[in-house]
């Protein structure tokens, strides 16, 4: 790769980009009117909700003054593009359970997610390589098949489920790490070994539900290519078993797996939802959830789009990245 | 646009799924007593699971709910399987009870959401033109937003209940299948049969069910029995987090979840059990269907999608 770098495509790739960027906006609109209109279908009423229990009490007249003062009693249309003007301005609404912007809220919890997210998926692909080429190396050996029968247990194995049993086993149990937060309790710095040590957990948990991907997905790549020629003539010409291995057979099997990682954020997502919830991770994941739980409109509503470009997003890179890796398949798009 | 991430994923599979020709075939031989084992496994768990939560609520008169607060959170003995939870429930039944639950969700929103897909695709792929791209793209639309997400979206606005549930996993989860419908019937209808049959002057609906329709019927079949577990896992997880069904009810999801108290006091029998229930019918589920997906095209090597 590096001696062809000078000649990186960069014209097609920014075009690519650019016209992803132009897809982009109509469908995050269609989101963002669709997450409008499935709450005004909904029997929820926001008045009820910003009220909570003094709601019960209250008068006609005061609930009625709420619900012009929140802007509910305007038609789906208008509270849409409301909200949509608002949004480009960087004003996302109130959070209702936070007591914040919703702008606040995603800019203090984003970069704890972003930390948990990247540790997991570096550990999954470091793991995932290293078990899917020891799988491939004898396929149908005893090895090979306790790899794969562990990835297929772990794909039906909700992650909620193996976090919990990691916090009674290594929390509980050994008492090695902590069960979840961000720091301790009583402490009010953050400081970095704390949040190393309250990481190790939740990462681990969130790399193990997206390893058995990379596992199975690796072991085929390495696996096929083992049985290509280029493989066959290393082995002829009398190299390594380890050259052929990591050489030859990990670097063409890899490779479209690596192209493959920026179409995993779905999975990222739904991993990390039920993650951040299990260890309270201070992140957006376990906000989203809080959202639901206390239907908490504005700052759902801000997340899902958020997470809708963050889809699109890992698809560009998806696509770029096998752009890069496979000519043929061009940047059109 | 994930139209063409999942081409590329596609691409990136039959380039993977080449069978290795004659080393492969040998293997295959050899690995077939294994493969016979393991599909035999898959139906008897499956049967037994089936059968459980069939038979045992109406023949086993015990209760679910019977508290017992002098056998609470007891660790697994002869009389209790599973141990008891923190009320002294026995959690064997519960968990049976629990599992009757899910899969009642699971089948229930898998048919849902295959109906939904096979009508959308079937109805994109026999349009063709405008109506087939505008569809696509809706498609294209409902996936770029991450499903457990949209659900959990979905049930947080119309919560309580069991149905909010059931539209949730079911609105969610009919893309795949419609996706696979389309191509089918798109890859059929280019078939010389197909064109024999309108060249000898069969009406449209002639065409659709006679020609069409079989053909399809099988994916679209086996999209649905591999989607309920992923909707069972679907509900557990809405559920898990308090947002599926109410705790009272026993499903897998709320047993987790009820059992957080208990497993922060140490006591890991109430936890473990019931993901178990998810584990096990959901690997049997996955091995039937990736038999009879051999079956259905036995030059495409087995993967168990979950």
């Amino acid at each position: 790769m590096t001696s062809r770098t000078h000649k990186l495509p960069w014209a097609s790739m920014a075009r690519m980009a650019g016209r992803r960027a132009l897809t982009a906006v109509p469908v995050l609109l269609a989101v963002t009117f669709g997450v409008f209109a499935i709450a005004a279908a909904s029997p929820f009423d926001p008045v009820k909700a910003y009220a909570g229990t003094g709601g019960l009490t209250a008068s006609e007249q005061t609930l009625d003054q709420l619900r012009a003062n929140l802007g509910v009693d305007q038609p789906l249309i208008t509270r849409w593009w409301d909200w949509l003007t608002g949004a480009l301005g960087g004003d996302f609404g109130q959070s209702l359970v936070m007591r914040q912007p919703v702008g606040q809220v995603i800019g203090e919890r984003l970069g704890w997610s972003v930390l948990l997210a990247t540790t997991a998926f570096l550990l999954a692909i470091v793991l995932g390589t290293t078990l899917g080429v020891l799988a491939a190396r004898r396929t149908g050996g005893w090895l090979d098949r306790a790899v794969t029968s562990l990835a297929y247990g772990l794909e039906a194995a909700p992650p909620f489920w193996l976090g919990l049993l990691a916090v009674w086993f290594f929390a509980l149990k050994l008492g090695v790490l902590p069960a979840g937060g961000l720091t301790d309790t009583g402490s009010t710095v953050v400081s970095a070994g704390q949040v190393t040590s309250h990481l190790v957990l939740p990462a681990c948990v969130l790399a193990v539900s997206q390893l058995p991907w990379f596992v199975l997905y690796v072991r085929q790549g390495v696996g096929d290519a083992l049985e290509e020629d280029p493989v066959r003539g290393a082995r002829a010409r009398g190299l390594a078993e380890r050259t052929v291995l990591l050489g030859h057979a990990l670097r063409s099997g890899l490779l479209p797996v690596l192209t493959l990682i920026g179409s995993r954020v779905p999975e990222l997502i739904t991993g990390a939802l039920l993650v951040e919830t299990v260890f309270s991770w201070p992140g957006i994941a376990a906000a989203t959830v809080e959202a639901a739980t206390s239907v908490d409109f504005p700052l759902l509503a801000a997340l899902t789009v958020l997470a809708t470009a963050a889809v699109l997003l890992g698809n560009l890179v998806a696509d770029l990245l096998y752009g890069l890796a496979d000519p043929r398949v061009g940047f059109d798009g | 646009m994930a139209e063409t991430a999942e081409k590329t994923q596609t691409a990136g599979n039959t380039e993977m799924a080449e069978p290795a020709g004659v080393a492969w075939r040998v293997r295959g031989m050899r690995r077939r007593s294994t493969r016979t084992w393991r599909i035999r496994t898959s139906a008897v768990i499956t049967l037994a699971v089936v059968l459980a939560v069939l038979l045992v609520p109406p023949l086993v008169h015990l209760d679910e709910q019977a508290v017992d607060l002098a056998a609470k959170l007891q660790p697994p003995s002869l009389a209790h399987p599973f141990g008891t939870d923190d009320v002294g429930r026995d959690l064997l039944l519960r968990c049976v009870y629990g599992l009757r639950v899910s899969l009642l969700v699971g089948v229930v929103a898998a048919v849902v959401a295959t109906v939904i897909g096979t009508a959308v695709g079937a109805a994109a792929a026999a349009a063709g033109g405008r109506v087939d791209r505008l569809v696509m793209r809706l498609v294209d639309l409902f996936s770029s937003v991450p499903h457990l997400l949209l659900g959990i979206f979905i049930v947080a606005m119309f919560r309580p209940g069991v149905w909010p549930v059931v539209v949730s996993v079911a609105l969610t989860h009919w893309l795949s299948t419609a996706r696979i419908v389309r191509a089918e019937v798109l890859s059929l209808r280019s078939r010389p049969y197909v064109d024999a049959a309108i060249s000898g002057g069969a009406s449209r609906m002639r065409v659709a069910v006679r020609h069409l329709l079989p053909g399809v019927l099988p994916q679209a079949g086996l999209a649905a029995v591999l989607m309920v577990p992923h909707a069972v896992w679907h509900e557990s997880a809405l559920s898990f987090l308090g947002l599926g069904l109410p705790t009272h009810q026993a499903s897998l999801g709320t047993l987790v979840q009820s059992a957080r108290g208990a497993l922060l006091a140490g006591d890991w029998w109430p936890t473990l059990f019931p993901g178990l229930f998810i584990i096990v019918p959901t690997l049997a589920i996955a091995g039937l269907a990736g038999a009879w997906r051999e079956r259905l095209n036995p030059r495409r090597r087995s993967e168990l999608m979950l």
